[in-house]
């Protein structure tokens, strides 16, 4: 519980969380507020917001729903920003977890895969990912969650390598505990705040990188997701300016938000730092 | 002793404030000291007496959100509580001057001794180049630093312990101050080199007529070194006296107490040993090797060499001595954290060095370790029960079962069994090496390791835990190789002592014989270098 206290004492973090959870709000409430389709034709095409009621938010140049799409949008960002985080983090922690603990040739192998894909720009790695192997969305999701994995296994790794020699880990060897559950039961634990803490900076990275693939066209055209709308409204860019910028606020307001969380679980988890 | 000669530095009724959540309001109460010029005054207390914190306010060097908040501290006829930040600058170097336990972290790594002590001089005096690199090697010489001209080019990490502190001490003393302050200067040290430093403190304050303030938690130290004794206990003075007076007859019952948990560094009347070998180390050698590449400009490291021990069942043998002495990389073979390059280690008729890794997994049910550090080797994030309870359900106890066994090892060991639930952090020093002792004994082995399991408690809570684990090698019969530097509590708690330097055992034997009559030069002069050897002789013949 002072966990949470120390949480709720910083503005920012609040903001962040407020946010956060009226992005979520969207998701959850898309089915209500428009239960039709939301890549269906709905009126006009080129609408500026405000201008029909029906269309609070505008139509796109074939005439969808701009709002219906941010809310649908909202969904689809969420989704590619959670799983692909886990997926990276998972892949993270079991390759920093196993080359911290074990050091030595382990280490060392490991170590030289993790620079392989550090020195690749990710965002070439994913393009070549769904040139190969299609954009449907889950090939998507899966390919952001394949090139982010390196910074959070180089972070597990150096707590790992600071936590497996301190004494309580020695004490669980003398106690007999196999390997496996010296990593992962005693050492993880201790070893996660800071993973956690960057976790939120590879959601938000994982949002952009769907957004920028989309923008270029290359994600999956078959969903309501924010960067197909930046994308779509680049060949109206210069007169309705509109239908990218909408999404481009929602982008911007989700990263905001989980960046915000991110420093503010940061700030709670090492009270020490603060103040500084 | 100098009771004519003006106070130098004065603490009149001086208070300093905690933030609020702190553990008390006060981190001290109402503290009057006088330091006169020409005496080494101790302030001697335990823990979170607030020992530090009166140096550090002197110093107007209060981490933030710890404020003065009454009271005055006079030196040179001001008062330095009310001085503003750039007059107090001036007097911290030139007029008081502070000494810190660990010189390596009071030294910047990246700049040469004599450039750091040559800045002393940059700062406070309108000293050039040349007179100042003379100044520097007169000081080194000062503090008898072997090799001046080269210790003034060396890096703080190109210098041993002892060394670093005599540039430290040289660094304090470059400008004359009329008040040292030190810290646990010599906490960090090993025994001998201690022994040596202290004499060097001696030595110039009696040459310079500096007026000390040496702030220790050792007794030992106090009466090899003090004037006069102020002893402190949660933020207050509750006594202070000429040295003689407090050590020999002191009137408060903290002090009493404090003094009498001191131990003796003669050993008790020899216990009847069992012939019976439960634990037998056999010519063990485990040798490190860092760097270098294909073979070349590899470092070697000798941790232990052909060492040979054996253990009667039911006994303890210390092993002691200094730090890099090898003797924790031999309590890490025995319990094959480490393994040895060669050697045997027999425990009850099986060679633990052979075992492979999973057979070591089962056999580690018969010998524990209790480590050093009760902040450390506690996982924070488990509950005390459930770390206790871990050894007994890895080797196949049923949950509920070891839960409910860790309950009683807690009431074993002296815990109220209903803490099982909370948390490391909730626990005392002392009481967290009571649960690594419990977490030890919950797989009932026959012997026990431990690893400098009392060297990072207070004297009176240390006192307890060593009559708690004589009690329970009554009790359980337990075998224990106890390694220590600490020779007094060898000298209480060992039957037989093995004396350790670079890796070699130099002298064994029943602990009574060794310490009573040392035959190997070194031994002669660990026991020769304990601070306040009289002290602790004295006492004995007093109690007996």
């Amino acid at each position: 519980m002072a966990f949470v206290r120390a949480y709720f004492r910083s503005p920012p973090a609040v903001i962040g969380l407020f946010l956060l959870l009226c992005v979520i709000a969207m998701a959850v409430s898309a089915g209500w507020f428009f239960p039709r389709d939301p890549l269906a034709l709905a009126g006009r095409p080129l609408v500026w917001p405000f201008a029909n009621p029906r269309f609070p938010l505008g139509t796109d140049n074939s005439g969808r729903d701009i709002a219906a799409q941010i809310f649908y949008g909202a969904r689809i960002s969420l989704l590619i920003g959670g799983v692909a985080t886990v997926i990276a983090v998972i892949i993270g922690i079991v390759i920093g977890a196993v080359s911290g603990y074990y050091g030595g040739w382990v280490d060392n192998v490991l170590m030289r895969i993790t620079e392989a894909f550090q020195t690749l720009p990710n965002f070439l790695l994913l393009l070549v990912l769904v040139a190969v192997f299609g954009s449907n969305i889950t090939t998507v999701i899966i390919a952001i969650g394949i090139v982010s994995w390196p910074a959070p296994a180089r972070l597990t790794r150096a707590e790992f390598l600071s936590l497996r020699n301190r004494e309580f880990v020695q004490a669980g060897r003398t106690l007999g505990l196999k390997d496996m559950k010296l990593i992962f039961g005693e050492i993880l634990p201790n070893a996660l705040p800071p993973v956690i803490v960057y976790a939120s900076v590879v959601m938000a990275v994982s949002i952009l990188l769907e957004s920028a693939l989309a923008f270029l066209r290359l994600s999956d055209p078959n969903v309501a997701s924010w960067g197909n709308l930046i994308g779509l409204g680049r060949d109206v860019l210069r007169v309705q300016w509109y239908v990218s910028a909408i999404p481009g606020i929602a982008i911007l307001v989700t990263v905001l938000a989980v960046s915000l969380v991110g420093q503010g679980l940061n700030d709670a988890l090492n009270p020490r730092l603060k103040g500084r | 002793m100098t009771d004519a000669s003006p106070a130098v530095l004065t603490l009149d009724a001086l208070s300093v404030r905690l933030p609020a959540g702190a553990d008390r309001p006060h981190a001290m109460k109402d503290v009057s000291l006088a330091i006169s010029s020409n005496e080494i005054l101790c302030v001697v207390g335990e823990s979170g007496s607030g020992k530090s914190m009166t140096a550090n306010a002197i110093m107007r060097l209060l981490p933030g959100g710890v404020e003065i908040d009454g009271g005055k501290v006079l030196f040179d006829g001001r008062d330095l509580t009310q001085l503003t930040e750039a007059e107090m600058r001036d007097v911290r170097g030139a007029g008081i001057a502070m000494i810190f336990q660990e010189p390596m972290t009071a030294l910047n790594p990246l700049r040469t001794i004599g450039d750091q002590i040559g800045e002393m001089f940059a700062i406070h005096t309108k000293l050039k180049g040349a007179a100042i690199t003379e100044r520097v090697l007169s000081l080194l010489e000062e503090v008898r630093i072997p090799d001046p001209k080269l210790a003034a080019r060396a890096y703080p990490h190109e210098l041993s312990g002892g060394q670093r502190q005599r540039a430290m001490i040289a660094m304090a003393l470059a400008l004359d101050p009329k008040v040292l302050i030190a810290d646990e200067p010599t906490t960090a040290l090993d025994v001998t080199t201690q022994a040596q430093i202290l004499a060097l403190i001696r030595d110039l304050q009696a040459r310079k007529g500096t007026a000390v303030l040496f702030i220790t938690h050792d007794f030992g130290v106090v009466a090899e070194i003090a004037d006069r004794v102020a002893v402190m206990q949660h933020g207050l003075v509750v006594e202070q006296g000429p040295a003689a007076q407090i050590l020999d007859d002191p009137q408060h019952p903290y002090t009493k107490q404090l003094i009498a948990a001191v131990p003796p560094l003669k050993a008790p009347p020899p216990r009847p040993l069992s012939g019976e070998t439960i634990l037998a180390v056999e010519h063990v050698s485990k040798t490190f090797r860092t760097g270098g590449f294909l073979g070349r400009g590899v470092r070697v490291t000798h941790a232990v060499k052909d060492v040979t021990l054996s253990l009667p069942k039911g006994g303890t043998i210390g092993i002691v001595g200094e730090s890099g002495s090898g003797k924790s990389t031999l309590a890490r073979c025995i319990v094959r954290l480490i393994d040895p390059d060669t050697g045997v280690i027999n425990l009850n008729g099986r060679d633990l060095a052979k075992l492979s890794r999973e057979e070591m997994r089962r056999a580690t049910r018969h010998i524990q370790m209790v480590f050093q550090d009760p902040f450390a080797s506690l996982n924070p994030r488990r509950k005390a029960g459930e770390l206790v309870a871990q050894g007994p359900i890895v080797h196949g106890m049923d949950r509920a079962e070891a839960l409910a066994k860790a309950k009683e090892l807690f009431s074993l060991v002296g815990l109220d069994p209903a803490a099982t639930d909370r948390y490391p952090h909730e626990f005392s020093g002392g009481q967290r090496q009571r649960i690594g002792l419990a977490r030890a004994l919950a797989l009932q082995p026959e012997v026990l390791v431990a690893d400098e399991a009392v060297s990072a408690l207070d004297v009176s809570v240390q006192a307890q835990v060593l009559r708690l684990l004589a009690e329970l090698r009554q009790r359980l019969g337990l075998s224990i190789v106890f390694i220590t530097h600490d020779l007094r509590v060898a000298a209480q708690v060992c039957d037989l002592v093995a004396v350790m330097k670079n890796g070699e055992v130099v002298e064994a034997g029943p602990i009574g014989k060794v310490f009573g009559d040392p035959q190997h030069p070194y031994t002669q002069a660990l026991l020769a270098s304990i601070p306040g050897r009289e002290f602790g002789v004295k006492r004995e013949a007093v109690s007996v």
